[in-house]
């Protein structure tokens, strides 16, 4: 069976990235199968999960409930493009290291991503926004504090660096 | 969990959109945020030969603040209604409602519209349309009509939209009078959940503590949300008291007809109901009281 294809050009992670893809394809899995930008995990592929979360235009969205061809002429970052431009680890990734904000690590991903655009518009949050921010992303191991821990030593970290 | 093939087109403009929709019929289906849609059909309950794509359609994208009304484009992205501080002066109703309403990453895709249309009778969003009598703005390609939200709601995920017509844009009405407050709440499973019963309330008081103007209503308690203006009528001339109060709800929660599911019975929803209905209206008394 032939599916239309549709033309996409989409900055991911900085880089201009093209291709042809077929109207259903998730964002999510082009991400992963055709860009091989793995560090993106597809959980529920329904949009209750949280684990494919990735920024378009910034702002956290669930990129399972997206079409790769909406994403044509929009900037997407994954999680791989929260590291720093010497591929060291960001603030908050080692900071969920240092707190031991994973486990299993499939949810992480999400959780940095949307713990990240929290900081992004909210650099010093309360628990009680942190918690809210991270309420679309399920975690089977942590129990979730120590995640909140780690987003709030980022939010301490990057406030100390800033000085 | 992939969505069944389908043609994709998307739409540079409403007019675009109105013409996709004499050309396909039936067989098109708007894709606005895609919170419900797409899931929808990962799940194969969907089917559409056609997705017609609005969210690249800036002339649905907008808030505007008026005199006595808010007006939002369609396509306006949850999120955006949610962080405007000029609309959530105007019609506060709109940003405790999508407090809510998903999570950060849905309500930054999710869209106004896309919810009305939706029609979850569980939603927050069409509670809120129905208690403040919004006004839902249809193009199609042979011109346009106003649905008031008590016409717009036919029955769960239904409404009165034909094919061929897109929501344009809703009206939301402000209420003038200093002293108004308004207040949502719910009980669902996890935050965030579908409401297994959800209430919204608006009142406002004059100088001397008396209500002028009431309005409420329910969801998840029946096959649309549900106002009560008869009841809130009632309300009109009292001091609001908490013995006023639990009688509206009462007589609100006692014409309600919710179903039973896993999570709660009809007779616990019915409950619910008389107890969210007065816990929304005595925040929204105390809200209109502090001003």
């Amino acid at each position: 069976m032939s599916e239309t294809l549709h033309a996409v050009s989409v900055e991911v992670n900085g880089k201009p990235r093209s291709a042809q893809v077929p109207a259903r394809l998730s964002l999510v899995d082009w991400l992963r199968d055709d860009l091989l930008l793995t560090g993106t995990h597809v959980g529920c592929e329904h949009g209750i999960c949280g684990a494919c979360s990735v920024m378009l235009d910034g702002e956290p969205v669930r990129a399972c409930l997206m079409y790769a061809v909406q994403a044509h002429g929009h900037r997407v970052t994954t999680v791989e493009g929260l590291a720093k431009p010497d591929g060291s680890m960001s603030v908050l990734q080692d900071s969920f290291c240092e707190a031991h904000g994973l486990q299993c690590g499939y949810c992480t991903p999400g959780m940095l991503i949307a713990a990240q655009g929290l900081l992004n518009t909210n650099p010093d949050p309360t628990e009680a926004q942190i918690r809210d921010a991270i309420g679309g992303n399920l975690c089977r191991c942590t129990g979730y504090q120590q995640i909140v821990e780690a987003v709030q030593l980022a939010a301490e970290r990057t406030a100390k660096e800033a000085k | 969990m992939k969505a069944a093939p389908f043609e994709y087109a998307r739409a540079a403009s409403l007019s675009e959109v109105c013409a996709l929709l004499a050309t396909h019929g039936d067989g098109a289906k708007l894709l606005a945020g895609g919170q419900s849609l797409v899931p929808m059909m990962a799940m194969r309950l969907v089917r559409p030969a056609w997705l017609v794509d609005i969210n690249e359609i800036a002339e649905l994208k907008f808030i505007a603040v008026e005199k006595d009304m808010a007006r939002t484009g369609a396509c306006t992205r949850q999120g955006a209604v949610e962080r405007d501080h000029a609309l959530a002066a105007r019609v506060p109703l709109l940003r405790q409602a999508l407090a809510w309403v998903g999570h950060v990453q849905t309500r930054n895709r999710g869209t106004i519209g896309g919810s009305l249309a939706h029609a979850d009778p569980c939603a927050e969003l069409p509670l809120v349309a129905q208690v403040l009598g919004a006004r839902m703005l249809l193009r199609s390609g042979t011109g346009a009509r106003t649905l008031e939200a008590e016409k717009f709601f036919a029955g769960p995920m239904a409404t009165n939209v034909r094919p061929g017509e897109c929501l344009e844009e809703i009206h939301w009405p402000a209420w003038s009078w200093r002293h108004t407050g308004s207040a949502f709440t719910e009980i669902s499973v996890r935050h965030g959940d579908f409401a297994m019963v959800a209430a919204a309330a608006q009142v406002a008081i004059d100088g001397d503590g008396r209500c002028v103007r009431a309005a409420f209503g329910l969801g998840g308690v029946g096959g649309t949300p549900l106002a009560f203006p008869k009841i809130a009528g009632r309300l009109v001339g009292t001091r609001l008291d908490d013995a006023a109060v639990n009688d509206a709800a009462h007589a609100a929660a006692t014409e309600t007809q919710p179903g039973s599911d896993l999570h709660a019975s009809a007779e616990y929803r019915r409950h619910l109901a008389g107890v969210l209905a007065a816990r929304a209206l005595r925040e929204a008394r105390e809200r209109a009281r502090s001003l």
